[in-house]
């Protein structure tokens, strides 16, 4: 169960960039979204982190999970129905603030 | 492994017909009983939850939500305490959100990295759901996939993917259908598909119900 978040970096309607990093491990951040910009739609909780829980670890300390709003066009180059979004769960360390 | 479980378990297959996982599997299972880590009573009982895990939840939920519209509201403000309302167990869930769909906007949903899904809702994903197919295009043509089950989207309508990765489980909560205003929940349910629950299309239509 996700517990109320006591220090998001984040809130909602803030314009976030998610990280363009390569690394292995139980990642939880899709690649096809690394390196695009959305934003923060809303804050669902913190949660133990799933790169740590996958090999055994406590997944502490819980890391804020956000649901991050993109564009489509943003995303896919191809992509023409303008008004078209794409929701993603993402921890906060994905993201980091854009301008 | 004891003889006596080579003979005809496994559905009713001797064993040697069975593949290697199959195999695995009971080779598994019998260990775990000679070693007392399990009983046949926790492996039964495992069984009925897993069974008792199905779409049907997810209609009854649906079917509620469209006739009550104090229901819907706690449904979208805390979805598994309407569940619990219902009988239904959704506490295995970590975070359960219910999406709306409206005349404006459809949401449809996948998991890319692998097949998250709200099991205590809908049951067991279906195949198409885990395939590379489903979880590569239903993020960058939804439209398209959506077309494929037979859903015609309009350019006025926006579509809204949710690619559930992590720790959060999501159901589509469907459009009424027209001309239902008269059924019962039990009717409504009946139009309530598990693949209406999961987007790519929406509910079945009134005359369903009847059939």
């Amino acid at each position: 169960m996700g517990r109320a978040v006591s220090a998001a970096r984040f809130k909602p309607g803030d314009q976030v960039l998610v990280k363009m990093e390569d690394r292995p491990g139980h990642i939880r951040t899709p690649w096809y979204v690394r390196g695009k910009r959305g934003w923060i739609e809303r804050i669902h909780g913190e949660f133990r982190n799933p790169e740590s829980l996958a090999y055994g670890g406590d997944g502490l300390p819980r890391r804020p999970l956000y649901l991050v709003g993109f564009e489509q066009s943003q995303v896919w180059e191809k992509y023409d129905a303008a008004k078209d979004k794409l929701f993603i769960d993402i921890y906060e360390h994905w993201l980091e603030p854009t301008e | 492994m004891s003889d006596a479980h080579d003979k005809a378990d496994a559905h009713d297959h001797p064993r040697h017909e069975l593949g290697h996982y199959a195999r695995r599997i009971y080779a598994i299972r019998d260990l775990l009983l000679e070693k007392k880590i399990l009983t046949p009573q926790d492996i039964q009982e495992q069984i009925d939850y897993q069974e008792q895990r199905s779409p049907a939840n997810g209609a009854r939920i649906v079917a509620r939500a469209w006739s009550d519209p104090a229901f819907k509201a706690r449904l979208i403000a805390d979805p598994k305490a309407a569940c619990a309302e219902m009988g239904i167990d959704a506490t295995s869930l970590n975070e359960f959100v219910v999406l709306e769909n409206t005349e404006k906007v459809r949401h449809i949903v996948v998991c890319t990295l692998c097949s998250c899904y709200p099991r205590p809702i809908l049951g067991r994903p279906p195949d198409w759901y885990k395939s590379l197919n489903y979880r590569s295009r239903a993020v960058n043509d939804p439209r398209g996939v959506m077309r494929e089950f037979g859903q015609d989207v309009g350019s006025d309508v926006e579509v809204r993917v949710h690619d559930s990765t992590a720790d959060i489980r999501y159901l589509v909560l469907p459009l009424r259908p027209r001309g239902t205003e008269k059924m019962s929940e039990a009717q409504l349910a009946k139009l309530v598909t598990r693949d209406s629950m999961i987007g790519v299309v929406d509910a079945l239509p009134a005359s369903a119900a009847r059939a």
